[in-house]
């Protein structure tokens, strides 16, 4: 028998709200005009494009003109990177980031390095929780022109006190990046931020779509070549079709964000809790409280990642993995490394609005076995 | 600096394997003895240390150089 299939990479992308189909089809065929035409169709897309901003806006508590849609939630990074490097490099060109950013800001700090910046890197903690000793220690050193810290991992699901590191930068002098990919359209945003980004895919909305907010005052200028769309902050022609559909579902997924933690995070404490006590050998990791109410990641030792994954997949379990093995770079993923915690064997489950209890019982259920038949197979049973 | 008293050759394994070499080559030595894992696989560099909290063995730290190694004392 088939087994059906069990989606569960919501961090990666969450499957396409109804909303977001909906608002997809009909803008392919309003929304395909170029905006900033003189002509009918150009206004029709116009004012959906308008009307896209303003509901984001208003979802995110920013006004429209601080909010530029992106190609993707990695080009909103660096972009939100970058360009408050570029905007502050007479005070000093160094850059303060935790050790477990998303890679598209650790690439961004690594291309401002390549040219000459500097990078400090502040650590967290076994549970993946900032350093806020050490933040507040960085942000006031010398030359500092930006500090990013990611809302919560979208590794582990920890989330970071983004205001008390907020309190530490405007202390400083110095404006906050906040990368909230897995907050936006789930939880509320933390406040204190002066940049802000996110990424439609993870809340519901089509792939290549990300949010890119510069709060009125920031001295902030974009990296690229000139380009008037978006305020110029992010060149090239947009997609809209697919920026009505993100913010159509943003606006869904908002609403509904309340009821969906209230009722994924309980599901998620029982894979915390019955996994760690049905898997022997297994390391359960971030932190258990202050987390996203969605996502769980843990860590079996003596098992391959990979093996897991395609074990996993065979049972119809779509899950993602920080195991070296799975990385196109065999490195093991950097969140997992900064956190000191076991890195091969490692599952990262992530729940989306369609995760049923059904569907995290099965899993529960046939977890331990295909877990116990892999150490079977490695011939490490006992160690 | 420790002077070991096994060397485990783990060079171009990939990871959980070094972990595995060494969660079977450590009962079998004398309990304070210690043993260098040769590992260049990077996840080692995490997961030789997480395996040592995780199974209260002492991670006495990466040794020094040539190449990636790490020493851990067998102490139950
Ligand atoms: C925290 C975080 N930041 C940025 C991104 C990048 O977004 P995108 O996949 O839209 O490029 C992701 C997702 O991969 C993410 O989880």
């Amino acid at each position: 028998m088939i087994p059906s299939p069990v989606y569960l990479d919501a961090a990666t992308a969450a499957p396409l709200h109804p909303v977001a189909r909906q608002a997809l089809l009909a803008a392919l065929d309003d929304g395909w005009a170029d905006p900033a035409r003189l002509y009918w169709a150009a206004r029709r897309a116009r004012q959906l494009l308008d009307a896209a901003r303003e509901a984001t806006a208003e979802t995110l508590g920013v006004r429209p003109d601080e909010l530029s849609f992106t190609p993707s939630g990695t080009s909103a990074a660096h972009t939100a990177v970058l360009g408050g490097l570029l905007g502050r490099r007479r005070t000093g060109g160094a850059l303060v980031h935790s050790t477990i950013e998303h890679s598209a800001v650790l690439h961004a700090a690594e291309h401002h390095v390549a040219r000459g910046g500097t990078a400090v890197e502040v650590p967290v903690d076994r549970l993946g929780r900032l350093d806020l000793t050490a933040w507040s220690t960085a942000v006031a050193g010398p030359g500092v022109a930006l500090a990013a810290l990611i809302a919560a991992s979208h590794e582990v699901g920890t989330v970071q006190p983004v205001e008390a590191a907020a309190t530490a930068c405007a202390d400083a002098g110095v404006p906050l990046y906040v990368d909230a990919a897995q907050v936006v359209g789930r939880v509320p945003v933390p406040a204190g931020w002066s940049v802000l980004t996110a990424s439609a895919r993870k809340w519901g909305g089509p792939p290549g779509v990300g949010l890119l907010v510069v709060r009125k005052g920031t001295r902030w200028e974009s990296p690229w070549p000139a380009d008037e769309r978006e305020s110029g902050r992010t060149p090239g022609t947009l997609n809209l079709p697919a920026v009505v559909a993100a913010a159509a579902s943003l606006r869904a997924a908002a609403a509904d964000a309340a009821a969906q933690a209230a009722r994924l995070s309980p599901l998620v404490d029982r894979i915390r809790t019955r996994v760690a006590a049905e898997v022997p050998d297994v390391e359960v990791v971030g932190d258990p409280e202050r987390r996203l109410p969605h996502l769980v990641t843990f860590s079996c030792l003596y098992v391959d990642g990979e093996a897991l994954l395609h074990a996993l997949d065979r049972r119809g379990f779509a899950v993602s993995s920080g195991s070296s093995c799975t990385s196109s770079t065999l490195r093991p993923s950097h969140v997992l490394e900064a956190m000191g915690v076991l890195s091969h064997g490692n599952v990262r489950v992530s729940l989306h609005s369609g995760s049923t209890e059904a569907d995290v019982d099965r899993f529960l259920a046939e977890l331990p076995q295909i877990v116990a038949d892999l150490r079977a197979q490695a011939g490490v049973v006992g160690l | 600096m420790t002077t070991p008293d096994e060397v485990l050759d783990c060079l171009g394994q990939r990871c959980p394997l070094p972990v595995i070499a060494l969660a079977r080559r450590l009962p079998e030595l004398p309990v304070g003895a210690v043993i260098r894992v040769l590992a260049d696989d990077p996840a080692a560099a995490v997961d030789i240390p997480a395996w040592c909290r995780m199974r209260n063995q002492e991670f006495l730290g990466a040794a020094p150089a040539p190449g990636p190694a790490y020493d851990v004392r067998r102490v139950r």
